[in-house]
């Protein structure tokens, strides 16, 4: 549940990474914890079978400090991508503030994209949230790969952002576009929250 | 020789973070009870983190507290420079003992001892001998003492035996706080934003962000003011060009940090902001914050500027209040209220109250209630007499004077004549030892506030001395006592006294307290009684939950004791065999332990026959006349006499 607690001045984020199975999502927890000071980084706690596909969830704290005299914390969430752990989806979908779309630029993953999104906007539905009323960014992930095997960024727009959502072309295993992913849903979560607080 | 502490340099302008909290709090604590609270502290950091402010602030701190301390604040070098002029100049002596009267000695950059053993000897004495006479001694280092090389092993246990902190670099907030405090103090304003980004950067110590505070006011004194990017360009802020530094990856974590917290800035409301500010810099000093933190929840509270800026005052108010309390009653000034914006009237009043005097004295101890005194024919005078005092204080038996010999129960029923009394409405009983009463005048003297400990005294409802003899020979204690006598026997107000013998036989003591001790009722407590000695080792039991044959208690009833303490020793040695023997509680096991069984056959060594006293096994002492066995072998007898 999210969190601008004027009593105990705490501020705390729950955003989640979501998308079709093997889209990047655990690589881009795992590039933040990798840049995340020790400090300021709670255990990264993943999930994953033999293959590591994620089985349950990844989960990563991140303690911000005190910011504007607020205790600032982000937790980080993946959910998994296989179409039959839908419940756990549900389950971490749960309470969350803002959700960052991962999408596979893989122009074969194109219907498993469609597929994911389809499925985050009826899983958000049966908790009762409407996809337009909730921040979320969308990530292109693996634009490394050759130019024939992917669509570009533009294309996937026009593919999956129909809501025209922050989108951010993204190479999760080097890190290009993460942070700029997280920046904007932490900057949409930010605003959303202050704007219900102050409603 | 040493440097006078730098009035810059106190808790007040000391930032406290994250990194510096427990190093502060230590700090703080000392300069409240040097000597007691860490003794040794040792805090060592890096340079630039602080240590020296610390140091000066606890200097500070505990001079304006008690004014008449002793602080020496000086370098590790300067205490080698003077050490060596001193033995230079054949003055060796005279340092040390100059050294040694030091109340709170204050030492900087101990790493320093690295290879000078004289010295490492020298500061170990002096360390002994300030821990031994209770002064405080407080060391900085830039490292923790076991890292300090080829230091000697037994200052390393030294410096370690009292509380060892480290100050860390400080964090982002704390950074912020620093920087806004020091524009503050030099009159400088930047545009908002400006210091948070500054901030920001990576610096190793406070003096890094001293030296980039001073570049920024440079800077604005010439030209037009700084924007937040301006001064992240100025000072090399900006996002590293990736042609200059291609190893090293730009900090995508700060910058996300950064923007996070422009986010947030703007999410929540300035005013917000500045009470969040306000209640995390007073919590860090120790207060109590709930009137600020109840502005957090209001929606749009009125004049938030003024609460903190009231809020401010009252704690100012209240350092104020602190401060002159302890100089009268160091105990009284450890109190919350002082700590706690929100009782400031009741501050006011408790500082009145200590400035009256009103500080209730010391009272009865609650470890001894009149109901587990044992009662028998051999005390039942001195039970009845305190019965018709605890029905009419001040009225009957006034003063009651308790005598017998020592272990006989005096000051147990002495401390439960003082927590019945206490239990009246509206009592201030003051319930001590002489020798307290004693110290406490000493004190008093010591301190010019002899008046005050005065009207301490002067305003109970019953006061109980033990042990009065204990003023033979103190000619001003007897002078006090004397007056207070009168005066609170003028006023009906019980007085009790114990003593080894009759006022009469006490020695050193002057005619006119002796005559007002005989003027009320001098009651006798004789040796234990069967009915006492039963009770006693019936509430022993019970205390320990043991419950023993019925023999066992008769047995032990019927043992004359010359005292109850006696009594209470001898039952304990014969539990302790018990337990350790695994036995259940009987009256033989108490004959066996008490008595003693024969020794086993054969030469005892002389190792058991050195006093007239024969240590039995099981710790209880026999005399030899009475264990014919326990004479020494005729062999050995000889050979001693011939030594």
């Amino acid at each position: 549940m999210s969190l601008v607690n004027f009593t105990t001045r705490e501020i705390t984020c729950k955003i989640v990474y979501y998308g079709p199975g093997r889209s990047g999502k655990t690589t881009n927890l795992h590039y933040v914890y990798g840049r995340v000071p020790e400090a300021r980084r709670g255990r990264m706690v993943s999930l994953a079978t033999q293959t590591d596909r994620t089985l349950f969830f990844d989960f990563l704290p991140i303690d911000l400090g005190q910011i504007s005299g607020f205790a600032t914390r982000f937790q980080l969430y993946t959910v998994p991508g296989q179409v039959y752990y839908n419940a756990t989806r549900r389950l971490v979908l749960q309470g969350a503030d803002g959700v960052v779309f991962v999408a596979d630029s893989q122009a074969r993953q194109l219907d498993e994209n469609i597929e994911s999104l389809q499925n985050l906007q009826s899983n958000l539905l049966g908790m009762g949230v409407d996809i337009r009323s909730l921040p979320v960014v969308m990530q292109y992930n693996k634009q490394d790969l050759p130019r024939e095997l992917i669509l570009e960024a533009p294309e996937l727009d026009d593919a999956l952002n129909f809501r025209a959502v922050p989108s951010f072309p993204a190479d999760a295993l080097h890190g290009q576009g993460v942070f700029e992913t997280l920046k904007a849903i932490s900057e949409l979560v930010l605003k959303k929250l202050a704007a219900g607080s102050a409603a | 020789m040493t440097t006078a502490l730098n009035a810059k340099f106190s808790f007040e302008t000391c930032v406290v973070g994250a990194a510096n909290r427990l190093a502060v709090t230590a700090g703080r604590a000392v300069a409240e009870n040097p000597g007691t609270a860490y003794n040794p502290l040792f805090i060592y950091s890096g340079s630039g983190l602080g240590k020296t402010h610390l140091l000066m602030a606890i200097g500070q701190s505990a001079k304006k507290l008690v004014p008449e301390l002793n602080v020496e604040y000086l370098t590790l070098d300067e205490y080698v420079e003077a050490f060596h002029a001193a033995v230079a100049a054949g003055q060796g002596d005279a340092f040390r003992r100059r050294f040694e009267n030091v109340d709170i000695l204050l030492v900087d950059d101990v790493q320093f001892l690295t290879n000078r053993k004289e010295m490492q000897t020298e500061l170990l004495r002096l360390t002994e001998a300030l821990q031994t006479a209770g002064h405080q001694i407080v060391l900085t280092s830039d490292r923790p003492p076991g890292d300090i090389s080829d230091l000697d092993e037994r200052l390393i246990s030294r410096f370690s035996g009292g509380l060892v902190v480290d100050i860390g670099a400080p964090d982002y907030e704390t950074r912020v706080a620093i920087l806004r405090r020091k524009a503050e103090e030099r009159a400088a304003r930047f545009q908002p934003g400006v210091l948070e980004a500054v901030a920001g950067g990576e610096y190793h110590n406070v003096r890094e962000l001293l030296g980039v505070l001073n570049r920024l006011v440079a800077y604005q004194a010439v030209n037009e003011e700084l924007t937040a990017e301006g001064a992240k360009q100025l000072l090399g802020l900006s996002e590293a060009t990736p042609a200059a530094a291609p190893a090293a990856p730009p900090d995508e974590f700060g910058s996300f940090l950064q923007d996070v917290t422009a986010t947030v800035g703007k999410a929540v409301e300035a005013w917000r902001a500045r009470v969040a500010e306000a209640i995390i810099r007073w919590e860090g000093e120790g207060y109590r914050t709930k009137r600020l933190e109840a502005l957090l929840d209001e929606e749009t509270p009125a004049a938030v500027d003024e609460v903190i800026t009231r809020f401010a005052a009252d704690v100012e108010r209240l350092k104020a209040l602190e401060a002159e309390v302890a100089a009268l009653d160091p105990q009284a000034a450890g109190q919350s209220l002082f700590r706690d914006p929100e009782r400031l009237n009741e501050a006011e009043a408790a500082a009145a109250t200590v400035q009256a005097g009103a500080a209730p004295p010391p009272g009865p101890s609650g470890a001894f209630p009149l109901s587990t005194y044992a009662v028998g024919p051999s005390n039942e005078m001195a039970v009845n007499a305190v019965g018709a005092v605890l029905e009419e204080p001040g009225r009957q038996y006034n003063p009651l004077v308790l005598i017998g010999r020592s272990g006989l129960g005096k000051t147990h029923l002495l401390h439960a004549v003082g927590l019945e009394l206490a239990k009246r409405p509206n009592a201030v009983v003051a319930c001590l030892s002489t020798q307290a009463f004693i110290d406490e005048l000493i004190a008093a003297i010591d301190g010019d506030r002899v008046e005050w400990w005065r009207a301490r005294y002067r305003r109970v409802t019953a006061l109980l001395l033990d042990d009065v003899h204990l003023v033979a020979g103190k000619e001003r204690t007897q002078e006090e006592l004397f007056n207070l006598f009168n005066l609170l026997q003028g006023g009906d107000r019980q007085l009790v006294f114990t003593a080894p013998t009759h006022p009469s036989k006490l020695t050193g003591v002057e005619p006119r307290i002796v005559s007002r001790l005989e003027g009320g009722l001098v009651a006798e407590l004789g040796e234990p009684d069967r009915a006492v000695r039963r009770a006693v080792v019936e509430r022993l039991l019970t205390q320990q939950q043991l419950s023993p044959d019925a023999t066992f208690v008769d047995y032990v009833a019927d043992r004359p004791a010359d005292s109850v303490r006696t009594l209470v020793t001898l039952i304990q040695r014969v539990i302790e065999a018990a337990t350790a023997q695994d036995r259940p509680l009987s009256a033989g096991l108490a004959r066996e332990v008490l008595e003693g069984q024969p020794p086993e056959k054969g030469r005892r060594t002389t190792g058991f026959r050195t006093s007239g006293l024969v240590v039995s096994s099981l710790g209880g002492i026999r005399s030899r006349e009475k264990m014919v066995w326990d004479w020494p072998d005729p062999a050995d007898r000889l050979l001693e006499e011939l030594r």
